[in-house]
């Protein structure tokens, strides 16, 4: 009984050093400052105090998370955790357990939540497709299917939220567009605008919830749909930015998130290019292009707007560079660790969260001196979410 | 000097059996298998954007094909060329992997 005492304090005092099982988090407090790091091939993700910051707790059992991502309930105290093995997890940020857990695909790779916050829509690689689910109870709302024209299943990438109950993706096969339109959660209407380009391999909104864009990998540009005029259709933009040139084999894809956009540009990875595109948001235009340490995976806007953090695919992934935005110059850069998949700002942009998953750490900084403020200690971490995505559309 | 003819016989008599990795290489490889071909492929290999990798999809097919695919990609897909960074050896060896099936760990 006493030797089991000592070895139960001496295991107290190890794990001291690591988060803990559950979450402790005492008292009443909000969630603005909390989110999560993904811990993809554990299963498992971190609660982080973003203010504190440290790592709260850790919620286990979420199946594959490799290539994981999450969006929030908007009282941010949910968070929607999309694994890739198919699994829809709802995780209570504040007690630091598993709500509900479903498998609802085969292998899926994306979700967002409607602007209402009802309805948390899934994408699909098998069966292909989008499933779209109550918030509050998982229970099945609609199911999308995703053929082409030939009646092939599509992979289904770029899933995003657009105001008004929408969500709008890209059929990777099949390169589609698809709106889906839930203000009637019971009889939701699809549209589907073809021939988009080869490939579609992800898509992004701007911040205002009027524009989706999806990258092309099958060919040098970019489509985009002016969601305020759907009759207008899709547009290729940046068509042959890099006709005449030999592209780089892609060892890892880009990402495209609303993120990338800084005041009236955006600025976003060109697929198999060391290059960063710089794009005016008006009229869809190439207006410059950065030339980077690596190709971008992913581009992501400071909140103000006035610098681009981004991030590069394997082998040049141990660094992060800093792009002034008014002088579109790299000013800075930064080592974290190696293999740097993600990063995210804490809601206002006073610091940066940097995952180096081969040096199992996250990193963060100051944005405005750069300086390493702190490092927490996660088993191959990849995607880091904050509440703060709640409140924003298209994240 | 008995020892060593006894070792160069075996490796006579395996003339088609690529030299396996050095045992950090091996870690290193199935590290790069699992993260980064994973990230088209899945972590488990159960497919992702890139198709399945798991036995049952890859019976059929000679381990020289699959390690050919692997050091030079597949054109007008997002397969790249793993030549600059995995040798001939290391990719028949990491074909061989897949086919066995991954640990579950």
């Amino acid at each position: 009984m006493r030797t089991e005492a000592i070895v139960l304090g001496v295991g107290l005092l190890l794990a001291g050093a690591l988060p803990a099982a559950a979450c402790q988090l005492g008292g009443l407090r909000g969630t603005g400052d909390l989110g999560i790091v993904v811990e993809r091939a554990a299963g498992r993700v971190q609660v982080i105090d973003t203010t504190a910051r440290t790592s709260l707790c850790t919620v286990a059992g979420l199946g594959d998370l490799s290539h994981a991502s999450a969006v929030f309930s908007r009282d941010g105290r949910y968070a929607f955790v999309f694994g890739r093995d198919g699994g829809l997890s709802k995780v209570d940020l504040l007690k630091g357990e598993v709500v509900k857990r479903i498998v609802q695909a085969g292998n899926s790779i994306g979700g967002a939540i409607s602007s209402s916050g009802r309805l948390v829509a899934v994408s699909n690689y098998d069966p292909g497709g989008v499933r779209v689910f109550d918030s509050r109870t998982l229970d099945l709302v609609a199911d999308l299917p995703a053929a082409g024209a030939d009646g092939a299943p599509s992979k289904v990438v770029g899933l995003v939220d657009a105001p008004g109950e929408v969500f709008v993706y890209a059929l990777y096969d099949a390169g589609q567009i698809r709106h889906a339109d839930f203000s009637d959660p019971t009889a939701p209407v699809v549209r589907t605008f073809e021939d988009v380009g080869l490939q579609p391999y992800d898509g992004l909104i701007t911040p205002d919830g009027r524009h989706y864009v999806a990258g092309l990998f099958g060919e040098d540009g970019l489509a985009a749909l002016d969601l305020w005029h759907l009759e207008k259709g899709v547009v290729r933009i940046l068509d042959g930015y890099g006709r005449g040139e030999e592209p780089l084999p892609v060892y890892k894809m880009p990402h495209l998130e609303g993120w990338a956009a800084a005041g009236d540009l955006l600025f976003l990875p060109a697929v198999g290019r060391h290059e960063l595109l710089v794009v005016d948001r008006d009229g869809f235009e190439e207006v410059d292009r950065i030339e980077v340490h690596g190709q971008p995976i992913f581009a992501v806007a400071r909140p103000d707007g006035r610098e681009v953090w981004v991030n590069f695919a394997h082998p040049d992934n141990g660094v992060v560079q800093v792009i002034d935005v008014p002088s579109r110059a790299v000013v800075a850069e930064l080592e974290p660790g190696e293999a740097v998949l993600h990063l995210e700002f804490t809601p206002r942009g006073s610091e940066v969260w940097v995952s180096a998953r081969d040096s199992d750490r996250v990193v963060v900084y100051d944005t405005a001196s750069k300086e390493r403020l702190a490092a927490i200690e996660a088993a191959t971490p990849s995607g880091i979410f904050m509440t703060a995505r709640a409140h924003r559309t298209g994240l | 000097m008995r020892l060593s003819a006894i070792l160069l016989f075996a490796g006579l008599a395996l003339p088609a059996a690529a030299d396996a990795p050095e045992a950090d290489r091996q870690a290193e490889l199935l590290h790069r298998l699992r993260h980064d071909c994973g990230s088209c492929h899945g972590m488990t290999m159960a497919g992702g954007l890139g198709p399945a990798l798991l036995p049952a999809a890859l019976e059929g097919r000679s381990d020289e094909e699959l390690a050919r695919i692997v050091l030079d990609g597949v054109p007008r897909t997002p397969m790249p060329p793993w030549r600059f960074e995995i040798t001939e050896d290391e990719a028949l060896w990491l074909v061989g992997r897949l086919k066995e099936g991954l640990d579950e760990d």
